[in-house]
This record gives structure tokens, C-alpha cells and sequence, in this order.
């Protein structure tokens, strides 16, 4: 019998790690890490919501990956779904956290929450299309069908990707220029670091929670394959009891 | 596949006209929603004949959505889908088929939604070789993307609400593009972006999603 835990010493190191990585960009994010001039101490958002941003889309290349993967024949296995599965998971937590923090700061920075900045909608975009792909996952089937289905609409997902890009970057450019654009494009050296530190957290945090929903999915098969046979089990016991009662 | 194409498309056609549900519940509704346009914006303001091109397509678009999912809702009872499999028809065919039908009624809709705006809110067209080029465009893409996920969802309990949340992120570009032409094409300001560019970006969108759809169907088809 397999483990029911989610963690193997690999995952364990991983997390601690990751932990740790946390602890130091805080360190440096919140205390070490100059204010900036213009923006004050609102610019220390950006060592979480750029990484969120990147891990994002890390995360739903990987979705598209284990997709397309498991559409190929060759490559076919229920690896590439449960992959895709728990990394649409995670692209669309990063979409979440990288929008809120980029709400955050804009309020001090451009004094509204939300303006429909080309990037900013088509972010908003991705995050609904992929809330879009979860739904359709969670839906009840067989593994084999919901994985053909998910990969499909995942597929779909993405090559609206790029004409998504173009509709609301072409759309935008008819009322303003991207404001992104107008901060000071030079960085300290130390915001610089922290911001790569950043990065590499968040790659380790997205490394670290996906393995574990891919077995943490992978489980959640095992229950449903043994509450299966239970039913059967139960149903046979029954049919048992009537042959045994009968006269 | 063609010839199946012609086959399914007249196959869902006579089906419409004959229970006239398109006629007697989507048109209405298409016109309804731009009643309500109107309580909710203002009529004295000149706010709806500013604001048309937009209205029309969101219009447009819940229209779509009811007219893809009574597409598959047909293919639903008695086991169609199980018919339409066996039927030996190719499924690009049945697809490309599908997608017409929904095409020509969306279409149909399209035209009645323009005499709309026009008789109610006051808009004049200026530039009809736009409209008819947007449309066209506009409606191959939605009929094709609404035509994948139709058959995506249509095979689930929760399709009713799962559509429109599938559907319309993805069509969100044409919703756009297809707004920049109109508001040209009904005499507003000019855009910094051609229009043309944005039926070239319409055109490309039609493209993909019936490329997507006729590799893709044989498979969404077959599955539950």
C-alpha cells in the first residue's frame, strides 16, 4: 500500500527551503531593500507581484505542456492531466496574488485600484479563463474523459492567449499609453537582488505546491478507484443476503 | 466532410424552422436585452446612440450563448449524441456542420439587432461595408469557439452555467474588435487602429477556432 502522506524527503526539502527563501525576501523585501524615491514603500510589491506574475505564467505554460502532452498519443499518460490539472491550480492562485498586490499599488502609486491598462486586462482575462478551465475540472468523470476534455479546453484556453494580447493592447493604445511604462526603468542594485530572490522563492514555492497536488490528486483517484469497489462490494453482499433469506 | 457540413448545418436549419424556437424565444430575447439597454442607460442623454456599438455586441453575445446551447440541447434528447456518432458522418463534417447552423441563425440575429439599434436608439450606419465584413467575421469566430465548447459542456449536468463562463473570456477579443469597426462603421470617431486591422484580428480568431474545432471534435464528441 502507497503512502497516504503527500511529502517524501524531496518535498520536505523543498518546503523548507522554500520557507527559508520566504523568510530571507521578506528580510530583504521589508528591511534591507531601499524605499523608493517616487513610490515610497509601496514599490517593495513588486518583489512579490512581478515573481507571481512570472510563476503565473510559468504555471499555465506548464498547464499547456501537460496538455498538449496527454492529447499526443505517444506521450499519453494520466501524469501530463493530473500535471496540468495542479498547475492551472497554482497559475490561477499567482494570477489571484499578482492582481491584488498590483491593486495594492496602484492605489498609492496611480490613486485607483484598477484601470484598464492593456496588461492589467488581459491579465484579468487570463485569470477568468483559467477559472474557466478549473470549473470544467471539477466536474464530475472518468479520469480518461475529463483529462481529454481539460486538455482540450486548456488548449483552447491558450491560443487565445496571444490574440487576447493583441485584441486589448490594440484596444488600449486608442485612450493611453502603458503607465507601467513611466516608472524609473533604472533599479538599485539591492532591489535588484531582492527582486530576483523573489523569484526564485516563488519558482521554489510553485515547485514545492505542485508536487504536492499532483499527489494529493493522484490520491484523490486511489479514493474514489477504492470507494468504487466498496459500492460493488456492498452491492454484491446485498444481492448475498436476499439469495440467503429467500425460501 | 463537406458535403456532411451541408448535411448537419440543413439538418439543424429545418429543425429551427420548423420549432421556431430562434424565431419565437432568441429573437425576442436579442430584442428585450436592448430594451433594457435603454431603462438602464438614459434614452434623453444620447447616451445609446453613443454607446450602440458596444450594446449591439454584448446584445449579440448573450443571443449567441442561447443559440449554441439550443444547438446541443437538440442533440441531447433520445440519445442524438449516440446517433450522431454512429452515424458515420466525419466529425469535422458534423462540426463545421454545427457551427453554420449556428452561424446563419447568428447572422439572422445580427440583422434584426441592427434594424434594433437603429430604430431604437437612433444610430445611422455610415459605413455598411464594415458592418457586413465585421459581422461575417465576427460570427464565423463565435460560431466556431461557441460550437467547441458547446459540445465541451453539453454532455454536463452544469452546462447551463458553465458555458457562458467558458465561452465568453475566449470571445472577449472578438467583443472588442468587433465593437472598434462598429463604432466607426456608425459614424463615431476614428480609431488610432485601423479597421481594417481589426477584421484582419477577427479573421485570424474565425480561423484558429475552426481549425481547433475541426481537429478537436472527433474527440469531444466521443467522450462520455
Amino acid at each position: 500500500m502507497r503512502s497516504l502522506s503527500t511529502s517524501t524527503t524531496v518535498t520536505r526539502g523543498l518546503g523548507i527551503l522554500t520557507l527559508v527563501g520566504a523568510g530571507a525576501l521578506v528580510l530583504f523585501g521589508l528591511v534591507l531593500s531601499p524605499a523608493d524615491e517616487v513610490q515610497k514603500d509601496s514599490v517593495r510589491l513588486m518583489y512579490v507581484h512581478v515573481p507571481a506574475a512570472v510563476t503565473a505564467y510559468l504555471a499555465f505554460g506548464v498547464t499547456a505542456l501537460g496538455s498538449a502532452l496527454w492529447l499526443w498519443r505517444r506521450t499519453r499518460s494520466l501524469f501530463w492531466d493530473r500535471l496540468a490539472g495542479a498547475s492551472a491550480e497554482l497559475g490561477v492562485l499567482f494570477t489571484g496574488l499578482c492582481l491584488l498586490t498590483g491593486m495594492l499599488w496602484g492605489r498609492p502609486t496611480w490613486g485607483v485600484y484598477w484601470t484598464w491598462d492593456a496588461r492589467l486586462t488581459s491579465t484579468a482575462l487570463l485569470f477568468v479563463l483559467f477559472l474557466g478551465y478549473l470549473a470544467l475540472r471539477r466536474v464530475q468523470a472518468d479520469p480518461e474523459v475529463r483529462a481529454r476534455r481539460s486538455a482540450i479546453a486548456a488548449l483552447i484556453a491558450f491560443v487565445d492567449v496571444p490574440v487576447v494580447h493583441y485584441a486589448v493592447d490594440w484596444w488600449r493604445t486608442l485612450h493611453q499609453g502603458s503607465t507601467v511604462s513611466t516608472l524609473d526603468p533604472k533599479i538599485d542594485d539591492l532591489m535588484l537582488f531582492s527582486l530576483m530572490l523573489g523569484m526564485v522563492v516563488f519558482a521554489l514555492a510553485y515547485a514545492w505546491l505542485v508536487t504536492h497536488r499532483y499527489r494529493l490528486a493522484q490520491l484523490e483517484e486511489m479514493v474514489d478507484g477504492r470507494r468504487l469497489e466498496l459500492a460493488i462490494e456492498e452491492r454484491r453482499a446485498e444481492a448475498e443476503l436476499v439469495v440467503g433469506t429467500a425460501p | 466532410m463537406w458535403r456532411d457540413a451541408v448535411l448537419v448545418a440543413g439538418k439543424d436549419l429545418r429543425l429551427e424552422l420548423r420549432s421556431r424556437v430562434t424565431t419565437n424565444q432568441v429573437a425576442p430575447f436579442a430584442v428585450l436585452v436592448l430594451v433594457l439597454f435603454a431603462f438602464a442607460l438614459d434614452p434623453d442623454r444620447g447616451i445609446l446612440a453613443r454607446v450602440s456599438a458596444g450594446l449591439y455586441w454584448v446584445a449579440v453575445l448573450f443571443s449567441a450563448l442561447l443559440a449554441i446551447q439550443r444547438a446541443f440541447a437538440v442533440e441531447a434528447a433520445d440519445g442524438n449524441r449516440d446517433g450522431l456518432r454512429l452515424s458515420g458522418l466525419d466529425p469535422a463534417g458534423i462540426f463545421l456542420g454545427k457551427a453554420l447552423a449556428i452561424a446563419v441563425q447568428l447572422l439572422a440575429l445580427e440583422l434584426l439587432l441592427l434594424g434594433g439599434v437603429i430604430l431604437l436608439y437612433g444610430t445611422d450606419v455610415t459605413d455598411w461595408m464594415y458592418i457586413v465584413v465585421t459581422c461575417v467575421a465576427a460570427t464565423v469566430g463565435l460560431a466556431a469557439a461557441g460550437t467547441i465548447y458547446g459540445v465541451l459542456a453539453a454532455g454536463l449536468r452544469v452546462r447551463e452555467t458553465l458555458l457562458p463562463l467558458l465561452l465568453l473570456p475566449v470571445v472577449a477579443p472578438v467583443l472588442i474588435g468587433s465593437t472598434q469597426v462598429f463604432e466607426v462603421a456608425l459614424g463615431g470617431t476614428a480609431l488610432d487602429i485601423a479597421p481594417a486591422d481589426w477584421v484582419r484580428l477577427l479573421s485570424v480568431f474565425a480561423v484558429i477556432y475552426t481549425a481547433f474545432g475541426v481537429a478537436a471534435f472527433g474527440p469531444l464528441l466521443e467522450e462520455s
